[in-house]
């Protein structure tokens, strides 16, 4: 329990950090956003959203840091994360509500799958080693060192074209309407199964390697060695006994580098101008969409701490040490 | 080296053990090819921009030509040469990955041994500050924070990923230190009243070698494909400030992909993996060094005598032929009623 508060605490605090950190990037802009978002909505902006922008820039000259601190938590309460110049005049709230679904769903799944099938290998390789798989390694290392958006652009050239299976961009047919129907669903999976795969492939390596290392590391443990002695099966004994440990470093390993492979795969999205955040970030990017892109920061953040949680959870469960009373 | 018969018979040659045991690292074939992939982009880097047949920003009447003699790798949809940007973008490449993996590293050595060797408020500040890095995804942060910069150089690009991504190292270091910290001779170093700063520089960084060069490497991999991505998605690819990631975005603006146009952006893609394999099998080589056990050993199946295959694993040892005091014809291996 005590170790389950003081994870709490943590993302408490990591949260606050985040927050924090999107409170002052924007003060570092030079010169006056806002001004030139005017200009630019013809007048269309109303006096109220001009001062909720002001407030959201840090550009409200009138109050000091801390009282501008305080109304961009109480604007944050309110769900107010201001006004899209991209895609005037929706708030950037409801613009990354409609792209987060296709988001969480393309990377949450493949990156578990990616976990499973790499810690999979990983076992594998670390207990039979110097066998077929280790040589997989340099293999999934090469993989690994292409950038993902390079890998999605040759999946593109390669398995792409006018009359192949996989579509080259987009999340669903222009053709059908999004909704809980059989040829939605359908389409959006035949949309999503390239850049999944582009994931799969390229951030599965990593955990191969350090299940292989762990497996290795474990294998020469006494425990294994009696358990060999007592004449249990090999499966057996590589699952329950040696795989079972060395999981438990994987497991931490996966919840913190939950960010980097976030940031990975958001890119993918980009090449495959898949509906995702990520690719709503390269368009902020593009048009100096600032309230947007310290949106998605901030929600691409609170998920990641999300998962972490849920990480922590299993971890909890494989681990009876973290359940201790004390 | 030395074989075996000169060193059973005159026993002098034993000297050279030393120069063996100095060129291990580079005995082992990861490190080597790694060395040397990484010894050709840091030669390209230097020499690149000379060597380069034409200017990378100059056009020219061939536009969107496929490769020929004159244009090796093609041009682009201006007429640029390909290899000429290839080239001279390496130098940017691995500027800011190395400047970036030293920033990171700098910060990850100071946050993590300080953290992990003196206790209290103050370490566990730091470390909770390490987690709060490790979690936040670098990578958008990075790039909001390069969008919003009003200029956008390699040196501050290489400046905000490399105080970015400092946190993964920190956290490494403050275990490994935390586990020094305990050991026998950090103790009796203590003892004898050695000073603080000098048990973190000369009893614990020594040991720390390995994992500071491998976190290093790490870092670079980061950085440089962090401002590959950067270039792609449209950051810093304003001006004559070429690197691999601004011909891909040329090249992805241009849809290259659509018009066949392969040249334009498999050479980059290239180039990028390259030296990215590179980088990591450095780091596989720095781990097989410090930690034998992860080397890949050739053969695993071992046949006995008696015709029986054995898998070899660690912590086992299967005897292969007969002893001497054995029964003749009986395997010692392999049997249940061998007691």
């Amino acid at each position: 329990m005590r170790y389950f508060l003081k994870r709490i605490g943590f993302y408490a605090l990591t949260a606050w950090a985040a927050i924090t950190i999107n409170f002052f990037i924007p003060r570092l802009i030079p010169g006056d956003p806002v001004q030139s978002l005017i200009t630019r909505s013809r007048g269309q902006l109303s006096t109220e959203a001009v001062q909720s922008l002001y407030v959201l820039f840090g550009l409200d000259k009138t109050d000091g840091l801390v009282t501008q601190y305080f109304k961009y938590w109480g604007q944050l309460f309110r769900g107010d994360l201001g006004v899209s110049f991209t895609f005037f005049p929706s708030q950037v709230g409801e613009v990354i509500g409609q792209s987060l679904p296709w988001t969480l769903v393309l990377v949450g799944i493949t990156t578990i799958i990616g976990f499973f099938i790499g810690t999979a290998l990983g076992t594998l390789a670390g207990w039979r080693r110097g066998s077929w798989i280790d040589a997989l390694i340099p293999v999934t290392t090469f993989l690994s060192s292409i950038p993902y958006f390079w890998l999605g652009l040759i999946a593109i050239v390669l398995l792409t074209g006018p009359d192949s299976f996989f579509p080259a961009s987009g999340g669903y047919d222009t053709g059908v309407v999004p909704s809980w129907d059989w040829d939605f669903i359908t389409s959006a999976l035949q949309h999503g199964l390239l850049p999944a795969i582009t994931i799969l492939i390229s951030s599965m390596s990593g955990w191969i390697l350090s299940m292989r290392n762990m497996m290795v590391t474990v294998a020469s443990e006494d425990y294994v060695t009696v358990a060999h002695a007592k004449g249990l099966s090999d499966a057996r004994v590589m699952v329950k006994y040696a795989a079972r440990n060395a999981l438990l470093p994987n497991v931490s390993g996966f919840a913190l580098s939950l960010g980097f492979i976030v940031g990975g795969t958001l890119l993918v999205e980009i090449v495959f101008s898949y509906p995702g955040v990520g690719y709503q970030l390269f368009q902020a990017v593009g048009t100096k969409d600032y309230p947007l892109m310290q949106g998605i920061f901030l929600i691409i953040t609170l998920s990641v701490l999300l998962a972490n949680f849920i990480a922590d959870l299993a971890y909890m469960l494989l681990d009876p040490r973290t359940r201790r009373e004390g | 080296m030395a074989t075996p018969a000169t060193v059973a018979a005159t026993p002098v040659t034993v000297q050279s053990v030393p120069k063996r045991r100095r060129l291990r690292f580079v005995a082992n074939p990861k490190a080597a090819i790694g060395l040397v992939l990484m010894g050709i982009f840091v030669l390209l880097a230097i020499i690149g921009p000379w060597i380069s047949p034409y200017d990378p920003s100059a056009r020219s009447s061939a536009l969107v030509a496929p490769p020929s003699a004159a244009h090796w790798l093609g041009t682009t949809h201006l007429g640029q040469d390909v290899l000429s940007q290839l080239l001279s973008g390496t130098r940017s490449v691995v500027e800011v990955g190395f400047l970036a993996g030293i920033v990171a590293t700098a910060i990850a050595l100071l946050v993590g041994v300080t953290s992990g060797y003196l206790s209290g408020a103050g370490a566990e500040t730091l470390s909770a500050l390490s987690n709060v890095f490790l979690v936040i995804p670098a990578l958008p942060l990075i790039i909001i924070i390069t969008s919003i910069l009003p200029e956008t150089t390699d040196f501050a690009i290489a400046l905000v990923i490399g105080l970015t991504s400092w946190a993964w190292g920190a956290r490494v270091l403050r275990a490994q230190t935390l586990s020094l910290r305990g050991r026998d001779y950090v103790e009796a170093a203590r003892a004898t009243g050695e000073k603080t700063w000098r048990i973190i520089l000369f009893e614990i960084m020594p040991n720390l070698t390995a994992v500071i060069a491998s976190n290093f490497i790490g870092t670079v991999i980061f950085a440089v494909t962090s401002e590959i991505t950067l270039a792609f998605i449209g950051v810093n690819t304003s001006g004559d400030n070429w690197n691999w990631g601004t011909i891909l975005f040329w090249a992805q603006g241009q849809q290259a992909l659509g018009q066949g146009a392969w040249w334009w952006f498999v050479p980059a893609g290239l180039a990028i993996a390259l030296l990215g394999t590179s980088l990591a099998l450095l780091n596989f080589g720095i781990d097989e060094f410090v930690s034998p056990r992860l080397r890949s050993n050739g053969k695993t199946k071992v046949r006995t005598v008696d015709g029986h295959s054995v898998r070899m694993r660690v912590g086992f040892t299967p005897v292969l032929g007969h002893s001497a005091d054995a029964r003749p014809g009986k395997p010692i291996f392999g049997r249940k009623d061998e007691s």
